[in-house]
């Protein structure tokens, strides 16, 4: 091996023993249950380019449909040690070492505004990040002494929010995005940066959020993050905090320390 | 099934502080009208279509006598004064005249004629309400023939009735389709149909409720669902009938008569056939900020409407726990299902329509989360012992994994059968992920016939040890209950909406939407629709 030489780390599903490359999916066909039918959805996942396919339930699924369930291999692999994938970086602070913080290092309550926006009417998301009762034993935002939250609900334009947002002079905007039909969140996540660009917020952070939405997805939409499911609360209020302190260039350690040790 | 040792005073005090709490707000219902009751009355005398902008006509004619201040004497009545002027002109005709024409005197003029003619108007008026009472009647007869020609399956008793129940056996298999394209929705409510469920419910495009029109026409474009227009109404209950005659079975269609348009859905629902109605303004007002005036008011109206065409109402409390913790917040639920009931009984409906919601909701990490929901499925069955209860399934505690949903969704029919739940939306595995596909439903629909029939006769074994988790547990649910009631009726219900009592949402009772749509009703007020469907001579 040379000095240059990558390292690589080749994976494959596991199944039964290693790089056996098994995998199981199902599905309908538009047609109903029978030899045809088997022969056909073996194909399609030959055509998948799977092997050892077994076709280990037909079901008939109403009139001219049937449901598959296939365990088959794949020979594919993937290069794990190449993949890179962007995600949120911010200290894990408490519901205390956040409000420590700010009350040291701002001197005033952080402004943070979420909606659902677009025509989403499922606040279920922005709920449990925002509401007083958090989620999983996690205090919402509301909860916290030095951030002042404004949940704006559900089915809220993003010409609204911005203005509210404005008018509010808020540190970050939550956007919860749930409907995923026909990708309506990505079209309405990203409306809402170019209507920000064009009315130029520039300062404020954008947060994401969603059941379908990651770090990834929000950086490539614009947003300064994103968030998925079972984010806690004390994590969006850790990011935003840490954002605002790096650029201030307070280093996440430092502000921590120097916080604790004033308000002892 | 085995009654749980619970006080009957304790429940007597409840339905009697219930009654207090609705009595307080019918006062103020009974002093009001809305732009989409007024709406609703013009639609019953057979107005329909759209403008060049896809502005219904009965939006344009109730929208122009909102301005002009004229609606408090109601639309029916400036209909009415039009007709006495030009009798030859046919309701449709009279509308548009009224939309957009000016054959009608405006401002006092308007106001004094209507107030002067007002017997001779309501003499006019009366033909086209017997007609609007007879498309509702005709529309219920239809329902109530077909389904005791077919029944609605092999076990289930004889059907009798003018209301449809199932007549024992297992919970109703309820299924939602939400494709955003009626013909898909049509497609997949039969597919759905073949495999077992009972009743198809059309989810709604998610903006919907807060659209203060009714879209017009078949639409194959929604976001998170189908909008519900009459059309799609029509194309969904046309698939049912085929299909009901190969199966064998009545199918049964549902929708949602909520948020801005409530009665308006609730006429659309009666005169085409749909069978039960989401119906519920506290959800509206919790869930869709809207206005708690304006949806109180639409929902007496469209419950009355209801009411005459025997569908059954789904309320929505099962929401509350979407938000509010199900265990910290059960007797919300309880205390909820009694207002609501109280308000349903003032709307004329019997107990037989009036399909309570509730929910699967406690967090399943929880040690006895289980031993928790048997507890409080076997309190409201036993406290509404008529009604057609609305068990929900667990959702917001599901995650992306469908494996282990599905056996949530096991758990939840377990409940549902062995408590005897009347009507089941079922669980989709792939809750949280998107809206069901067509092989979630069928995976739902065999989960559960199986459970519904292993579990067959489980609830009439059941006994429960008097001081044990179960019984300790509905006490104290329906204690809570009370006394939540009891602050409710001290403080009045608008008061305890604005203070976050239900759901952890608070809303003003000057908020949300829809307000400047409640018109206070002229002492000369006309609304022979209403009349009619409050047992009162038009």
């Amino acid at each position: 091996m040379t000095a240059s030489a990558k390292v690589t780390q080749p994976i494959r599903p596991y199944g039964d023993r290693k790089d056996d490359g098994r995998i199981q999916l199902s599905f309908t066909l538009p047609v109903s249950a029978s030899g045809r039918a088997k022969e056909a959805a073996r194909r399609l996942c030959e055509q998948m380019g799977l092997s050892n396919i077994a076709v280990s339930t037909m079901e008939p699924a109403g009139d001219g449909f049937s449901f598959f369930v296939v365990y088959a291999s794949t020979g594919q692999t993937v290069d794990f040690a190449e993949i890179i994938v962007p995600e949120v970086t911010a200290p894990a602070w408490s519901f205390k070492e956040v409000n420590a913080i700010i009350r040291h290092h701002i001197g005033r309550k952080l402004v943070i505004v979420g909606a659902c926006t677009g025509s989403d009417a499922h606040t279920v998301g922005i709920d449990a990040i925002m509401n007083m009762k958090g989620y999983a034993g996690d205090k919402g935002l509301e909860a916290y002494p030095w951030i002042d939250a404004h949940n704006l609900g559900a089915q809220v334009d993003n010409a609204a929010l911005l203005a509210r947002s404005k008018e509010l002079s808020a540190d970050a905007i939550l956007v919860s995005q749930i409907v995923t039909q026909r990708d309506v969140h990505r079209e309405n996540a990203k409306r809402m940066i170019e209507l920000a660009r064009r009315i130029g917020l520039r300062d404020v952070l954008l947060v994401l959020g969603g059941p379908r939405i990651d770090h990834k997805l929000a950086r490539e939409l614009g947003y300064d993050a994103g968030f998925g499911p079972g984010t806690r609360p004390s994590q969006v209020a850790s990011y935003i905090l840490q954002a605002i302190l790096a650029r201030k260039g307070l280093q996440p350690a430092d502000a921590l320390a120097s916080a604790l040790e004033h308000a002892h | 099934m085995h009654a749980l040792p619970i006080d009957p005073a304790v429940v007597d005090e409840c339905r009697a502080l219930a009654a207090q709490v609705a009595d307080r707000v019918q006062g103020f219902i009974g002093a009001h009208t809305t732009v989409s009751i007024e709406r609703t009355v013009l639609r019953s005398f057979g107005v329909d279509g759209v403008d060049g902008e896809g502005v219904p006509l009965v939006n344009r004619c109730v929208e122009r006598y909102r301005q002009s201040g004229a609606l408090n004497r109601g639309i029916a009545a400036i209909v009415g004064l039009l007709l006495r002027r030009s009798p030859q002109l046919s309701i449709q005709e009279a509308a548009e005249e009224l939309a957009f024409g000016s054959s009608l005197p405006e401002g006092d003029a308007l106001l004094s004629a209507l107030d002067a003619e007002r017997d001779e108007i309501a003499q006019i008026l009366r033909a086209p309400t017997e007609q609007a009472m007879a498309k509702i009647d005709d529309a219920r007869a239809q329902r109530i023939a077909a389904w005791q020609r077919l029944g609605l399956g092999p076990d289930r008793a004889k059907p009798e009735g003018d209301v449809i129940r199932p007549g024992g056996g297992p919970p109703l298999k309820y299924v939602i389709v939400a494709t955003g394209n009626i013909y898909d929705d049509a497609d997949q409510a039969r597919a759905a149909a073949q495999v077992g469920a009972d009743v198809i419910a059309v989810i709604r495009s998610t903006a919907q409720s807060l659209i203060d029109y009714v879209p017009y026409g078949a639409t194959t474009e929604g976001y998170g669902g189908t909008w519900a227009t009459q059309e799609n109404f029509r194309i969904v209950r046309r698939a049912l009938d085929e299909e009901q005659e190969k199966l064998g079975r009545y199918l049964q269609q549902t929708n949602y008569s909520s948020g801005l348009c409530m009665p308006e859905i609730a006429y659309l629902g009666a005169v085409e056939r749909l069978d039960m109605l989401l119906n519920d303004a506290m959800y509206g007002i919790l869930f869709r900020d809207i206005n708690p005036k304006r949806t109180l008011c639409d929902q007496y109206f469209s419950r009355r409407v209801i009411a005459r065409a025997g569908m059954i109402i789904n309320t929505g409390e099962d929401n509350y726990l979407t938000t509010a913790d199900a265990v910290e917040k059960a007797h919300t639920v309880l205390a909820s299902q009694f207002i609501n009931e109280a308000f349903a009984f003032r709307a004329g409906l019997k107990e037989e329509q009036m399909g309570l919601g509730h929910a699967f909701e406690i967090d399943k990490a929880l040690p006895d989360s289980f031993v928790l929901e048997l507890s409080q499925a076997l309190l409201v069955r036993q406290l509404f012992p008529k009604h057609p209860i609305k068990w929900m399934p667990a959702t917001k505690h599901k995650t992306g994994d469908i494996f282990w949903s599905h056996r949530v969704d096991g758990l939840f029919d377990l409940v549902g059968v062995m408590t005897g739940q009347t009507i089941e939306l079922l669980g989709m595995m792939t809750e949280a992920i998107h809206t069901p596909l067509l092989h979630d439903r069928f995976a739902a629909i065999k989960g559960a016939d199986y459970v519904f029939t292993a579990a067959k006769s489980l609830g009439k074994e059941l006994r429960f040890d008097p001081d044990g988790l179960v019984v300790r547990r509905a006490r104290q649910v329906l204690d809570d209950a009370c006394a939540m009631l009891r602050k409710v009726a001290q403080e009045g219900l608008f008061a305890a909406i604005a203070a976050g009592e239900f759901a952890d949402v608070k809303r003003p009772e000057q908020g949300g939407r829809g307000l400047d749509g409640v018109i206070a009703r002229h002492p000369s007020y006309q609304n022979p629709i209403l009349a009619v469907l409050e047992g009162r001579s038009a």
